[in-house]
């Protein structure tokens, strides 16, 4: 490959790792004695040596990667796609069969790594040899290739010739058996450099990326750049880290806790809408819905993050605030957000706005900051910008979040809401709607809703016919997972 | 009579690489050639730049070496030790459960809107299409003027998408649904970039833009105005993803680039505050753990990882053997135990995060797959491939 300016860094780019690491894994699969087996291939009056069964491959794959029959031949399907196998009959079509179909590994002269990009020179040789091999075997995609070749490069059209009749003449002299396995090789690096419309090309990339694009200007001012990388390092080597125990143990706190409300993992009720093509779920968890659902209500127990998100959940927060006349905390904090996040040209009057009710001096809406907080925000407000009230927002919503959120947990109102929340109840004909976790995720389901619920969907307690017909059901069909 | 004549050497300078012309610099014997511009600039800081150039390069090695050290000493263990206790997921079964098809090309990217059904989605050949994709009904359809659209966004309001690529810039469409308007006639075009746009996402609101380029840097903009609210510089090489933590103070997004980090920017202050450079190749893809403590990484290397940011080191990787394609996108799902990535060999694999192992492959697209989104709500996740079509799963 070319070579190319090294990036910042020093390290020069690798290009396609991939394809490096499917080198080295039909290197693998040729070794003698851990590789696949090999056998002498019988074709038409040649034998061929060195050949490989589809379904061996297959099954090598299986074995070395403890793979599963589906993905081996997937892999193995790439591996020919990518030309580093080829078939030795009907070497027109790169595709792994798993059966008795003979397949050889390609030559490392041909592989993408080596001899990329493929040269037009050598294109057209190889279709000015296919053409006067045998009259009318070039395909309509090659005759327009060469055409079109031979107008773009008419002035070194003799050498292209030359060169053709002479690698002809000199494959008549190898036995038929070489002959034969050096145009399947060539055949298919073709194959994979100059794709039949339709098929896919392998080699296809993105846009380029990287300063080892032609014409791409590498980053300058790279004392700029050390000298921003030298700060970062600083700063981080000051940062306070917690031990991985720690943190650790929070993943899976997270993920039990959240587990149940997770629609992939645990289901979701009544059904998920892309398995039954019903939408009820999403009309019962609208985002203002009146009545919200008992995992939804519970949600708001986990972080007064989740409270906060959940439009709902907001709402009956400023309830609860209004009944202890701290609403005007909330209120200032969404005031917050809207200027963080808002227009630069809604800058200066929201925060004019934000003062006049919520920090001057006898405001109608007064936030109880504490005064270091305060002095610096007032001074900060005599040049607005989005950030000048970062600070009394970060202290309003710890107050909210040591103080009256855990108070909103314990009260009435929050009780009641769990109490009257919504189960929703699972439709008792067809499928079960969504998928399942290992046979505990039942439990999270809640099929059955608990007497006292005012679930508004179907009766709480379902006649005792139903129950058993129900327990029946789940005994008997076996669970998607 | 004696004249004294310049040459004019014409060529390609050593420091800004432009042809100008230039002039000899000599350094410990050694000749370097300048353009006057550069000449003038590197007298203004006021340094011998090579001097400088190579200390700053051995300090901030010396300082990675430390960082390293620093990070080790507080790890007393691994994730899949502490996972132990926790239950082994069962057989997974995810079908395809909706095929959208109308690109005429490659699917480069998607994004879901928070009415959790409607999903907007970008291809090579310009085209950004809105879907209802739980009907599978095409909403609208905008052409861009340029190909690879490589990004796009939904609004959190859900009126407006955003999209950008090849044209270096990001734009804002507003959605009508007025039949007889041209959506491209009311496009405002926000962002401003010296190279592709890679990546763009709203922030909490439809009034700011954080985009990622091609260019090596990120950026904040707002949309009324298309003013620059805040730039990011540290990448070295092409940025090719970003994403907003959803932590409780929302101040801080992760991007991950060619130059194989991924960092942690405060947006406020444009600084970077995590560095992590512990990947083999570029970094395709990065996503918060739902918790917003950790994000995974999705590279050109053929591994996932999962980074955490308070203990400040990567924790898991999560890779097979039989796996050698790049992962192009990952996403979690909604209580972060499972972690799908979308892999340049037609697959998607679905991992355990906890547990560091594979629990399901899914095959059915066929072509690389470019983009994986779950739903907002958790339901299903949408994949977007170069076979032309997106598919939701379930």
């Amino acid at each position: 490959m070319a070579a190319s300016p090294a990036p910042l860094g020093g390290h020069p780019r690798v290009q396609r790792p991939h394809l490096s690491k499917m080198e080295r894994m039909v290197v693998t699969m040729q070794d003698p004695d851990q590789g696949v087996r090999m056998r002498s291939q019988r074709l038409l009056v040649t034998v061929i040596p060195h050949a490989v069964n589809g379904s061996d491959i297959v099954e090598w794959l299986m074995q070395k990667y403890s793979i599963a029959e589906d993905e081996a031949l997937h892999l193995g399907s790439l591996l020919v796609q990518h030309g580093y196998l080829y078939p030795l009959r009907d070497p027109r079509r790169l595709e792994l069969r798993p059966d008795e179909t003979p397949y050889r590994f390609q030559t490392p002269y041909f592989w993408t790594s080596t001899l990329w990009p493929a040269a037009e020179l050598d294109y057209a040789i190889y279709l000015a040899k296919k053409n006067i091999r045998k009259q009318g075997t070039l395909v309509d995609h090659e005759k327009e290739h060469y055409h079109q070749l031979h107008r773009k490069i008419n002035h070194a059209w003799d050498l292209v010739m030359m060169q053709a009749r002479e690698q002809l003449r000199a494959a008549k002299q190898r036995r038929k058996g070489d002959r034969l396995v050096i145009a399947c090789q060539e055949q298919t690096y073709w194959l994979v450099n100059r794709p039949p419309p339709g098929a896919p090309s392998v080699l296809e990339q993105g846009p380029g990326r990287g300063p080892c694009t032609a014409g791409r200007v590498p980053m300058t001012k790279t004392l700029d750049f050390y000298r921003r990388e030298v700060e970062c390092l600083r700063r981080a080597l000051g940062r306070a880290r917690v031990k991985s125990s720690t943190c650790l143990e929070a993943y899976l706190k997270f993920s039990s806790q959240h587990g149940p409300h997770d629609p992939i993992m645990s289901g979701c009720l009544p059904s998920n809408p892309w398995v039954t093509d019903d939408d009820a779920y999403w009309a019962m968890n609208a985002p203002s819905v009146a009545m919200p659902t008992r995992l939804r209500v519970e949600q708001w127990a986990f972080s007064f993050r989740e409270l906060l998100e959940d439009p709902v959940g907001r709402a009956h927060f400023m309830d609860f605030l209004g009944q202890e006349f701290s609403a005007e905390n909330l209120s200032f904090w969404e005031a917050c957000e809207e200027l963080r996040h808002g227009g630069q040209a809604q800058v200066p009057a929201l925060v004019d706005a934000v003062y006049q009710q919520f920090l001057a001096p006898g405001a109608a809406r007064w936030v109880n900051i504490d005064s270091r907080t305060m002095e610096q925000t007032l001074a900060g407000l005599t040049q607005p910008h989005r950030h000048v009230l970062d600070d009394a927002q970060r202290h309003i919503y710890l107050l909210m979040k040591k103080d009256s959120y855990p108070r909103f947990l314990k009260s009435d109102l929050y009780r009641d809401l769990r109490a009257e929340a919504v189960v929703p109840w699972r439709p008792s004909d067809g499928e079960p709607g969504c998928a399942r976790g290992s046979g505990r995720g039942r439990a999270a389901a809640r099929p059955f809703s608990p007497a006292g619920c005012s679930c508004s969907w179907k009766p709480c307690t379902p006649a005792p016919a139903l129950l058993s017909f129900r327990l029946g059901l789940w005994g008997a069909r076996g669970w998607r997972w | 009579m004696d004249q004294t004549f310049l040459v004019n050497v014409f060529g390609s300078c050593d420091r800004c690489f432009k042809q100008r012309a230039l002039r000899p610099v000599f350094k410990k014997s050694e000749q370097l050639n300048y353009c006057s511009l550069c000449v003038e600039i590197m007298a203004a800081d006021g340094l011998h730049e090579n001097e400088t150039l190579a200390s700053l390069k051995s300090e901030a090695e010396s300082l990675k070496g430390k960082l390293e050290e620093e990070r080790a000493k507080l790890h007393d263990v691994e994730l899949h030790q502490v996972a132990e206790r926790v239950e082994a997921l069962g057989q997974f079964v995810m079908k395809t459960r909706r095929t959208l098809k109308g690109h005429g090309n490659k699917v480069l990217c998607m994004d879901w809107c928070k009415d959790k059904r409607r999903l907007v989605s970008s291809s090579q050949d310009g085209k950004v299409i809105v879907w209802d994709s739980f009907t599978t009904n095409k909403e609208h359809a905008v052409t861009m003027p340029c190909t690879w659209v490589m990004a796009c966004a939904y609004a959190p309001s859900g009126c407006a998408i955003a999209c950008g690529g090849l044209d270096n810039k990001c734009s804002v469409y507003p959605l009508t649904f007025d039949k007889n308007e041209n959506m491209a006639a009311k496009k405002k075009s926000v962002a401003m970039h010296t190279n592709y746009l890679s990546a763009c996402s709203f922030t909490n609101s439809d009034m700011q833009i954080l985009t990622a380029s091609g260019d090596g840097t990120c950026a904040l903009w707002d949309v009324e105005s298309g003013q620059l609210l805040q730039s990011f510089h540290g990448h070295g090489a092409d940025v090719l993803c970003l994403d907003l933590a959803p932590s409780e103070t929302g101040n801080t997004f992760v991007s991950g680039g060619c130059d194989k980090k991924a960092m942690v920017w405060d947006m406020r202050s444009g600084q970077c505050v995590q560095a992590f450079e512990t990947h083999e190749s570029d970094i395709n893809s990065v996503r918060y753990y739902p918790s917003g403590d950790a994000f995974a990484s999705g590279s050109d290397d053929a591994t996932c990882r999962l980074y955490d940011l308070r203990a400040d080191r990567e924790v898991a990787i999560y890779s097979k053997e039989s796996i050698i394609f790049g992962a192009s996108s990952v996403d979690f799902s909604l209580s972060g135990r499972l972690l799908f990535a979308g892999y340049n060999d037609y697959t998607i694999n679905v991992w355990d995060v906890l547990k560091g192992s594979r629990v399901s492959i899914l095959f059915g697209h066929e072509n690389r797959v470019s983009t994986l989104r779950v739903s907002p709500d958790g339901t299903a996740f949408c994949s977007g491939s170069w076979d032309h079509t997106l598919r939701v799963w379930a």
